[in-house]
């Protein structure tokens, strides 16, 4: 589709056997075969005689879904490639189940201008094992200052423009950002938060930070800016992607700006549906984030409107630091945790099965909606589309071990955590990107 | 006691009885001796690491680990190689290679103590981590009080000031309640942190709150740690809504402030001059509590490290062996 997606070949035929088939947004959910050629899905039926060159996966007890869609990583690359490179990121990408992954701009030097885009991008044609599309940024150097070269960009072929980490606070700016991008029809991704409410903040502002004597980040941080730049993006009739919401009333804003027409799309963190601020507790820097963890009311609420399909995405705000950059005190440490390797297990045991949230509802949101809010390539299966898709045993359970990610960084929010589901085989762009070793 | 001091919550109310009966018993009376020594750490090693400004807490502790008898390093952030770049952590471990028997740390952050406590094997005192907590302030003015009030189950306490910034404050609201006081906070809603009603004490905005009460305790106002000027509108406001004078106080109400005082800002200073406050009776108290709970980390957990020793696999217990109970037990002035 654009020239930052890399495009990739395909190879043998592969037989999946006897494997759950769920592809909500297809209509698709089936005991049955699915045939690889070419790296197209060339049937999804009961594969017939056999192929004598067809490598031919058991696939009974495991479930077969779209690849999905990552909204929101940092890959790190150029400037940090000790934390993340093209190559890590891709692969822990691979091994989550994921297939197109969106790399956010706060590299260094800032993609602002074309020239680091298509370096990025040649960059990942060569190192990624799944297709990474690029995000540009707003303003040169994320300053908040001129804007960035937008329609350059767009030609290079991003996907989105974001300040992500670095809020747009000056309306003036972010209004002509809207418009410019506009022009060239691509969505703003927007980190709300209003820097003069955060101030110092570490953490969610509330009893457990009057407890720990941590300054917070007030929700209202968040949500100003929130109702803020939806009223904005109503006013230009641009497209606009809310990220990392952590507050129940952001969404609340996000459903009224949407009923008045607003076209906005919405991501929420797998952090910030699992885990509350009672986690600061114990002042582990894998817990330090921004937006930071909320309290267990917003929490749910999260839940709840995930579970009702109000909230559009989910994407993981993959934040890979070096581990001396965490390994402080925890005012000290960097902000953000990583994501990709841990997100989809993580959510299916936490969210899935105990009942919160539909498997089908939470496919919807990782991997057909933040396509669409993209406009990327749909993960479908589909008999003639390109193969993108994962097979996750749902059964397998295990400790999550930072030690074994094949992410550059260590710092995870759920080391230790049992979880059950593993992904196994994750085929991107048609080709195999990840399969586990038995 | 436990093998680190971190936080106020890391003792029992029994245990903080035993510290401070450790204290009136064995150090309070050493003060007032001509010669105020006695060699029961001789032979130990602690390492004072100051990464902030510090003058009485420092000071305090000093004295008690010299009236101790040990070898007492004072480590200031600013002529380290802290200036230089070095982590926490890295410090810590250079620190942790001369192998001293305790280390007292003083640092900006929350949990600063806690995390010095991962890389050494030394026991942690925590003087006072950011805005967190200051374990050993609680513990002295607990012992302040229990001078002066005999009984504390009861006892109503006002927390007046700059409660946002005031690691005092944490462990004082815990440790208080702890030991079955009512507290109460006194402050402008922009001095208290959002949700530290979570924390049991009640809340109230003016000093109308003050009746009733039998201890008003003191902050100051901690403009070093304002990153903002607007916490307050005015210091002209503030002092004319929460300066404390002696017009103030009812009969029997005693005034404590953990220092250092501004007169003039939160106390009035003919109340700083008066017998109605007991400041210089928690200085006086700071000292012989610390040579306390430096006494007991070492004695108990040796103590702890004999009954162990069998299963003595663990990071602590190499350094719990050393000096005999016996010597360590020898509370005579050297004379």
């Amino acid at each position: 589709m654009t020239a930052a997606i890399a495009k990739r070949g395909a190879k043998a035929t592969l037989i999946i056997k006897d494997v759950r088939v769920l592809d909500p947004a297809s209509g698709v959910d089936a005991c049955t075969d699915v045939t690889i050629e070419k790296g197209q899905i060339a049937s999804i039926a009961p594969a017939k005689g056999k192929a004598d060159d067809a490598h031919v996966i058991n696939g009974a007890g495991k479930l077969l879904l779209p690849g999905l869609v990552d909204l929101h990583t940092h890959l790190r690359s150029p400037g940090r490639e000790d934390e993340e490179d093209m190559a890590s990121g891709a692969a822990a990408a691979a091994a989550g189940g994921y297939v197109i992954i969106c790399a956010m701009p706060n590299t260094d030097p800032v993609a602002d201008n074309a020239a680091v885009v298509y370096s990025q991008a040649e960059v990942a044609e060569s190192d990624a094992a799944i297709r990474v599309a690029f995000l540009g940024s707003i303003s040169r150097g994320e300053k908040g200052e001129h804007l960035s070269d937008m329609w350059d960009m767009a030609e290079a072929g991003v996907v989105a423009f974001s300040d992500d980490g670095h809020p747009v606070a000056d309306a003036g700016l972010l209004r002509s950002a809207f418009q410019a991008a506009g022009r060239v029809n691509l969505p703003l991704s927007l980190h709300c938060e209003d820097l003069d409410l955060a101030g110092a903040g570490v953490m969610n502002e509330g009893r457990v930070s009057a407890q720990l004597g941590l300054a917070g980040i007030p929700c209202a941080a968040e949500t100003a800016d929130v109702a803020r730049n939806l009223e904005m993006a109503l006013y230009e009739g641009a497209r606009v992607h809310i990220a990392h919401i952590s507050c129940a009333r952001s969404l609340a804003a996000i459903e009224t700006a949407r009923e008045a027409g607003a076209a906005v799309t919405c991501e929420v963190t797998p952090h910030h549906l699992v885990l509350n601020d009672e986690e600061v507790l114990g002042l582990d820097s894998n817990f330090k984030m921004n937006p930071p963890l909320r309290d267990e009311e917003n929490r749910r609420q999260l839940v709840e409107a995930l579970a009702a399909g109000r909230v559009d995405c989910i994407a993981t705000d993959h934040a890979p630091h070096a581990w001396q950059e965490k390994e402080t005190p925890f005012e000290e440490a960097a902000f953000g945790v990583t994501g990709l390797e841990t997100a989809f297990p993580v959510l299916l045991t936490e969210l899935v099965q105990p009942g919160e949230v539909s498997l089908e509802a939470l496919v919807m949101a990782m991997s057909t909606n933040p396509a669409k809010a993209f406009n990327l390539p749909v993960p479908a299966i589909v008999e003639g589309g390109e193969a993108n898709l994962c097979l996750v045993d749902v059964e397998e359970e295990y400790e999550i071990e930072p030690g074994n990610f094949f992410s550059k960084s260590r710092n995870n929010a759920f080391s230790g955590r049992r979880v059950r589901g593993r992904v196994l085989l994750t085929i991107a762009a048609g080709r195999l990107a990840f399969k586990r070793d038995a | 006691m436990n093998w680190n001091l971190l936080s106020i919550n890391d003792l029992s109310r029994d245990e903080i009885e035993s510290v401070l009966a450790t204290a009136s018993k064995d150090f309070l009376e050493l003060s007032k001796r001509d010669i105020k020594k006695v060699p029961t750490l001789r032979g130990r090693t602690i390492i004072d690491l100051f990464y902030e400004k510090s003058t009485r807490t420092s000071t305090s502790f000093e004295l008690a680990g010299k009236r101790l008898s040990a070898d007492v390093i004072n480590v200031k952030a600013d002529s380290s190689a802290v200036g230089k770049g070095e982590s926490l952590k890295d410090t810590t471990l250079t620190i942790n290679a001369y192998r001293p028997d305790i280390i007292v740390i003083r640092h900006p952050h929350v949990g600063a103590a806690a995390f010095v406590s991962r890389f050494t094997e030394a026991h942690v005192i925590n003087a006072g981590d950011g805005k967190g907590e200051h374990p050993t302030q609680c513990l002295l003015d607990i012992f302040s009080l229990r001078q002066e009030f005999r009984n504390l189950e009861g006892l109503k306490v006002a927390i007046v000031g700059d409660i946002l910034h005031s690691r005092v404050a944490r462990s004082n609201i815990q440790g208080f309640q702890k030991m079955g006081m009512k507290v109460k906070l006194v402050a402008p809603p922009s001095l208290l942190p959002r949700g530290v009603e979570a924390l049991g004490a009640e809340v109230a905005h003016s000093l109308e709150a003050l009746a009733g009460m039998d201890v008003i305790y003191l902050l100051r106002m901690q403009t070093e740690r304002h990153e903002s000027a607007n916490f307050v509108p005015s210091l002209r406001e503030y002092i004319a809504n929460y300066c404390v004078g002696r017009r103030h106080l009812t009969k029997g109400q005693r005034v404590l402030h953990p220092g250092p005082i501004n007169r003039g800002v939160e106390i009035e200073a003919a109340l700083a001059d008066s017998n109605e406050n007991l400041i210089l009776q928690q200085v006086e108290a700071g000292l012989a509590v610390r040579m306390a709970i430096m006494y007991r980390i070492i004695v108990d957990n040796a103590a702890a490290g004999e009954a162990a020793s069998d299963t003595a696999s663990s990071l602590h217990a190499g350094a719990a062996s050393g000096a005999s109970e016996a010597e360590i037990r020898n509370i005579q002035a050297v004379g």
